[in-house]
């Protein structure tokens, strides 16, 4: 290599640079949150807990001779306190849906992701096994010690009594989530007794393993990489949406100090690096670094960081619920067209499904001609059409029902036109109506079979349906 | 499937599983990237990130490639195969049905046992009645079961076979072939007048007397040996009554005189085999309960 051209400069054997591939798919990081109190966690804790106490005690609830709240799928039947709802009623349920659906929207556009931070069941579920890890394993750091530590007895009893716990709330929550389509007393009984149906020992199990899953061992990732509200809701924000975030003007330049010292004579900010914020957080992420689609809005970070600014005599708020132009030094607009739309609309709807509620009539006819004869014709010359009713008394109580028509002139009803029915009884009536010819204008009339209680005014209903005799 | 389109489509399953497994763990590790987090993607200013999936989606998606290759062992799937379990379609229908049949035969034998007269009261054995006639009986007697053109009323007294329940369950056991000969041939045109106009008399309507008195000889030399010399028929030859003013095929003059003419040769189905003895009990029961 010494003899080669004098303008060239020398190559040299180099070995190459260590470069060994990475896993292209992310090592899940264990999240140690530390625990926090504060404004907003007594907040969730004052909200959570009638939420909590409603979901739990509701089933047990009875109302005269059955449960207050039961789902009876075999039955189709849905019982809500006093009322019964149908399959036909489903409409309603959807409406309900969507009425439930627009409020979280409105509350994105107006708070951010308060149904995350503090209803959301995965969020709820997971601060009660988050609580029961700290009960029986202790604090962040005794948790960190414990999990890289080798096993002992102690270790081994800290983690059994943390995965029991966690097993009896999950198992808690399966079987009243079962027992809303289940009798639950009868459900709890059976299950003592290893008595119960197949199906429900399935579903209860299966309840309590996804709780066990979801709250215990998923966490967050649920929210991050499974659930599509998460995803979509950065469309519902603008400018003005409450956001948990971290006010970089007052903060930075970050950096520690002591607590008697000044932070402008050392050229400091407001924050001073302790990492509190992202130790609470339940997600693992650093709100300092700006608004980020993990974020829950759960404010964990908000009391973290206000407990600080207390300690060092600083104002609070340096993480706050503030809005983007806020930061930017302008004022939020709290009223402005988008949120107005929201409630407008929502007023309406609510007001539309509590109309359709107080005046809905537990009670449905439905009408199926017979096809296979379009008519018949009588002895007399007469046209008979044969009908047969569908009649749902839909009303808990029993009632006795009138038949009749409307719209065919002295058409005649050929058949019992009296009927007694049991509450929740279906009965399937056949009927023929006779008419002379001479008194039909066209081949085909259209005409309603009424139905009424006679003993409830308020219970009537209609269907429309044909009469058809020879061209 | 013929045996090139099994293989194709054999090709096709094992060449894509392979393919896509082969991606997958091709994908699995790669040069690392430097600090750069973003895919390159730019639209309105708004990049892209490159946020790697979590390393459970990777154990996911091996467990659906497990999961197919078990599915595709254990069912049909791959071309012709038919899959370790012998699972096809009908064999599971086949499976339900008996396992229905087996829950409801108990009850049908019960019933089976039970005289019709007792179970025509039984709110249960009407509701199974009620459906069975509704897809059997219902396209000719009608929903209501109050019959049409040449198809009887099930729900009076009058009955051409008979209503006893023994006679019911044979008429719908072994079906019924009714044989009224055309008398056109034999009477001429003015008998069948006469006859007609001597049935109209039967009924309490009004008929030419002369013409009916005569119609009444040809009745008693004809007609007699089946509808009887009063006109009331014979339920054991399903002679119909022809004094009660039902008429199976219309009580108009002309319609009455095209029966005695051309003939009627109404035919009600044999449904032993459709729906077999404890169907039929129910269905009897039904049937009796309409009238009763």
């Amino acid at each position: 290599m010494s003899e080669s051209n004098p303008e060239q400069i020398d190559l040299q054997e180099v070995a190459p640079a260590e470069v060994g591939e990475i896993d292209l798919y992310q090592r899940r990081e264990r999240i140690y949150t530390r625990k926090v109190e504060g404004y907003f966690q007594r907040i969730r804790l004052y909200t959570g807990w009638p939420l909590l106490l409603g979901y739990f005690i509701l089933p047990w609830i009875q109302w005269g001779d059955r449960q207050a709240v039961l789902f009876d799928l075999p039955a189709r039947k849905f019982h809500i306190l006093g009322m019964t709802f149908w399959p036909q009623d489903f409409p309603m349920l959807a409406f309900l849906l969507i009425i439930a659906a627009f409020s979280l929207f409105a509350v994105t556009t107006f708070a951010g992701r308060l149904w995350c931070g503090y209803t959301c069941p995965q969020t709820v579920w997971t601060s009660i096994f988050m609580w029961l890890e700290q009960y029986t394993e202790g604090s962040r750091n005794q948790r960190i010690k414990l999990d890289q530590a080798p096993w002992s007895a102690e270790k081994a009893l800290k983690k059994g009594m943390k995965h029991g716990s966690w097993l009896f709330v999950a198992f808690m929550t399966g079987l009243t989530f079962v027992g809303y389509f289940y009798p639950i007393r009868s459900l709890a009984t059976e299950l003592l007794q290893f008595s119960a149906p197949l199906v429900a020992v399935f579903w209860t199990g299966f309840f309590t393993v996804l709780t066990y899953l979801n709250a215990g061992w998923m966490r967050e990732q649920v929210c991050k990489y499974m659930c599509p509200y998460a995803r979509f809701q950065s469309v519902m924000f603008d400018h003005d949406t409450l956001i948990v975030s971290y006010d970089e003007k007052r903060g930075e330049p970050r950096g520690s100090r002591k607590r008697s010292a000044d932070p402008s004579e050392l050229g400091l900010g407001h924050c001073i690096n302790c990492e509190l914020c992202v130790q609470v957080c339940p997600t693992g992420i650093d709100i300092r670094k700006g608004l980020q689609y993990e974020c829950i809005d759960c404010a964990m970070c908000v009391d973290a960081c206000d407990s600080v600014m207390d300690k060092m005599q600083y104002p609070k708020g340096l993480i706050r619920y503030t809005s983007e132009r806020e930061l930017a030094g302008d004022t939020t607009h709290w009223l402005r067209p988008r949120i107005i739309g929201y409630v407008l609309v929502l007023g309406l709807m609510i007001t539309v499904f509590c109309w359709q509620m107080l005046t809905r009539i537990p009670l449905e006819l439905s009408v199926i001609r017979d096809r296979n004869q379009l008519y018949v014709t009588t002895d007399s010359g007469a046209i008979d059409n044969i009908y047969t009713l569908r009649l749902v008394n839909m009303d808990p109580e029993m009632h006795e029902f009138e038949i009749g028509i409307e719209g065919l002139a002295g058409a005649q009803i050929i058949g019992e036109t009296e009927y007694t029915l049991n509450g929740g009884e279906v009965r399937t009536i056949n009927l023929r109506i006779r008419q002379r010819p001479e008194q039909l204008a066209t081949p085909s009339s259209e005409f309603h079979f009424t139905v009424k209680a006679t003993d409830e005014a308020s219970l009537h209903t209609r269907h429309e349906s044909r009469f058809v005799k020879p061209l | 499937m013929a045996s090139f389109w099994s293989w194709w489509i054999i090709l096709l399953t094992v060449a894509s599983f392979v393919g896509l497994t082969w991606i997958l763990f091709a994908n699995r590790k790669g040069e690392p990237g430097g600090t750069e987090k973003t895919t390159g993607h730019v639209y309105d200013g708004i990049e892209e990130l490159e946020n790697p999936l979590p390393a459970w989606w990777f154990a996911m998606f091996v467990i659906t490639m497990v999961f197919g290759v078990a599915y595709l062992a254990l069912y049909p799937g791959l071309g012709n195969f038919e899959g370790l379990l012998n699972w096809t379609q009908e064999n599971q229908y086949e499976r339900d049905v008996a396992k229905a049949d087996e829950v409801h035969r108990e009850m049908r034998d019960r019933y089976l046992a039970m005289p019709v007269e007792e179970i025509a009261a039984n709110p249960e054995v009407i509701r199974m009645g009620r459906r069975m006639f509704s897809n059997n009986c219902a396209q000719c007697h009608g929903s209501d079961a109050r019959g049409a053109y040449g198809f009887p009323n099930l729900t009076d007294d009058d009955w051409i076979y008979g209503g006893s329940p023994e006679t019911i369950k044979a008429s719908i056991t072994q079906g019924r072939r009714a044989a009224m000969p055309a008398w056109g041939s034999v009477i001429g045109d003015q008998g069948v007048s006469e006859v007609t106009a001597h049935l109209l008399t039967l009924n309490g309507r009004e008929a030419d007397e002369s013409l009916a008195s005569a119609g009444a000889k040809t009745f008693a030399t004809y007609c007699v040996d089946c509808h009887g010399p009063e006109g009331h028929g014979n339920p054991a030859l399903g002679a119909p009554n022809l004094t009660n003013g039902i008429w199976l095929y219309g009580g108009q003059v002309e319609q009455i005189a095209h029966s005695i003419r051309a003939g009627r040769n109404g035919n009600m189905p044999a449904h032993e085999e459709l729906l077999g003895e404890d169907k039929i009990h129910i269905l009897t029961a039904y049937v009796y309960s309409l009238s009763h």
